[in-house]
């Protein structure tokens, strides 16, 4: 098939696309030229950031006074569609409101969603999106049939942000229909955890820790580790499940997506759910008491050994090294 | 108080703990043998609980959707204290896409009757398409608060903390609502024996996607098929060493090499 418009969801804040929207860009105008991004919120603010990344129109919904994306987002594209303007496809972040929109769009239009994926492309008449399954060891391809718009998401990471050197996008105000008592669910306090340090997802090293730590307070070794290399800390979902750390902490599939230089592993065993969200990384290291665990599989190098031990010795030296 | 009546959508899965495979001919998940109640579940069948408890009174039923009539995984959400449950069990649902199985979880829901409050897990753990819960409300007509890490219920409206990129929402939502819990958002009980026992009397009624009036479902339904399945190419392992009090060293002088101290 010919792919004529292609749209891509799109956020950030202050001017700046995230690099998810970078990255959806990129790779969205290896598909068409006819690029636009979709924001909810005020588009305006990014045009010339979009339009450095391809997108040749920003489709702007404006605030949306404390409604919920999902819903004003999705009655939005639904209503553009409705009125003739039709993507051949919509690429949308992994994230908590890209699939959201993604949900509610895919039942106001009929058609099939396909999320988790890490590439798509066009093969003749089909469109095929491809998802890592079973901890990433398998690649798993399917083709949409039927009309489109095709919705896929897209795990963060999959594609590397270029710029293409584009004008700024055209801004296109859009307006959000009245989405009746769906769009009941009102936004009444925005919290923003404060975090020192580089972020989880963008850090060029990260240590992580999972149960084999033994208790919550043991944490403070990892956190302390990460400090030291300037790096951030990082979460399996056993301890983020436990309450040790926060949600935002962790790493895997229903967590972050990491890529550093250096991913530390302390007491981690090696869960699928763990190991799709680092085995991107370019070196691993891990630390383990048990020499079976998976985790040992994919480091670089590997310690066979006791956390409590390990983590103080290395920190010690760290710091001696001033 | 008012009572309430909730409905958990609940999935029944392969143990997580043993390797996932492929059914050979169709290139789905293999589903066969002996399925558990997705442990992402029982955070929102216990959600569910505390919530009609703290209502006052109410009843929790559970939903669910399987091809073979497996129902162990539900037994284990009965036995938490779940009262009822619908399961849709035909064979004709095998390949269906995470639209179809929101028609067919929306359509289960109303025939348990709408209830107050839908709850569902953000996604599951074998298949993680991770839209259904938002597709569910969207059929229902309801709004819905998704990735949910606190749920209060005060006077009718639920006040909820939902996760975010950088933190976390409050948000208001009046009744009846879908959400979609995280884990860890309350602390699962384990069921007691007389729960295990009770949950064998009690009532599941099956049904077929037909007999639900959703139509086409399974590999005819979805918009999608599968295209190819290929191995991923796979990362090798390196140096693997036991600790002998100085295996520090070894990681200092890696880092060392790799310029990053």
């Amino acid at each position: 098939m010919t792919v004529n418009n292609v749209w891509v969801f799109a956020q950030g804040t202050n001017g700046n696309p995230t690099s998810f929207a970078a990255e959806l860009l990129t790779k969205a105008r290896s598909l068409s030229g006819n690029l636009s991004a979709f924001v909810a919120g005020d588009g305006a603010s990014l045009a010339a950031a979009l339009g450095k990344f391809g997108a040749k129109k920003v489709y702007s919904t404006g605030d949306l006074g404390g409604r919920l994306v999902g819903v004003a987002a999705a009655s939005a594209m639904a209503a553009m569609i409705a009125g003739g303007n039709k993507p051949d496809i919509i690429l949308f972040p992994q994230n908590y409101d890209g699939r959201d929109t993604l949900a509610r769009l895919s039942v106001k239009l009929g058609v099939t969603v396909l999320t988790n994926n890490i590439d798509i492309a066009v093969n003749g008449n089909e469109v095929v999106a491809t998802t890592p399954i079973f901890g990433g060891n398998v690649l798993f391809a399917t083709a949409f049939t039927g009309a489109g718009p095709h919705l896929a998401s897209f795990r963060p990471k999959s594609f590397a942000a270029e710029e293409s050197g584009g004008a700024s996008a055209e801004v296109v105000a859009v307006t959000v229909p009245d989405a009746g008592k769906t769009a009941a669910a009102k936004v009444t306090a925005v919290h923003v955890q404060e975090t020192s340090g580089p972020k989880l997802d963008e850090a060029n090293i990260v240590v992580s820790g999972g149960r084999g730590l033994g208790e919550s307070k043991n944490y403070a070794m990892v956190e302390e580790l990460a400090k030291l290399l300037h790096g951030a800390p990082g979460a399996s979902r056993a301890i983020v499940d436990a309450g040790w750390v926060p949600y935002s902490y962790q790493v895997g599939q229903t967590g972050k997506v990491v890529k550093p230089s250096v991913y530390i592993a302390a007491g981690i065993s090696g869960a699928t759910q763990h190991m799709v969200g680092m085995k991107g990384s370019k070196n691993i290291i891990a630390i383990n008491k048990d020499k079976e665990a998976p985790i040992f599989a994919v480091a670089d190098l590997g310690i066979v050994g006791d956390v409590h031990k390990v983590l103080p010795k290395l920190i010690e030296a760290l710091k001696s090294r001033g | 108080m008012m009572e309430m009546k909730i409905v958990v959508c609940v999935k029944q899965i392969p143990d997580p703990a043993t390797p996932g495979s492929l059914d050979p001919s169709t290139n789905a998940l293999s589903r066969s043998g002996k399925l558990i109640l997705d442990e992402s579940d029982a955070y929102g069948v216990e959600m569910a609980l505390q919530l009609a408890t703290a209502a006052g009174g109410g009843e929790v039923s559970i939903v669910s959707m399987a091809p073979n009539g497996e129902m162990s995984g539900m037994r284990t959400a009965l036995a938490m204290g779940a009262a009822r449950g619908v399961l849709v069990s035909d064979p004709a649902l095998a390949g269906s896409d995470a639209l179809t199985t929101a028609k067919v979880l929306a359509a289960a829901i109303q025939k348990v009757g709408m209830p107050d409050l839908v709850i569902a897990a953000t996604e599951s753990t074998d298949g993680y398409t991770g839209t259904v819960p938002e597709q569910i409300a969207e059929v229902l007509g309801l709004p819905s608060v998704t990735f949910a890490k606190k749920v209060k219920v005060d006077g009718g409206t639920l006040k909820i903390d939902r996760q975010t990129e950088a933190g976390y929402d409050e948000v208001e939502c009046p009744l009846p609502a879908l959400v979609s819990v995280t884990a860890g958002v309350v602390e699962p009980r384990y069921p007691s024996f007389k729960g295990i026992m009770d949950a064998k009397k009690k009532e599941i009624v099956t049904v077929t996607a037909a007999d639900l009036g959703v139509s086409p479902v399974g590999w005819s339904g979805a918009g999608q098929k599968v295209s190819s399945v290929s191995q991923a190419e796979a990362r090798k392992a390196g140096q693997v060493i036991e600790d002998d009090g100085e295996a520090f060293g070894k990681i200092v002088a890696f880092l060392e090499t790799l310029k990053v101290i």
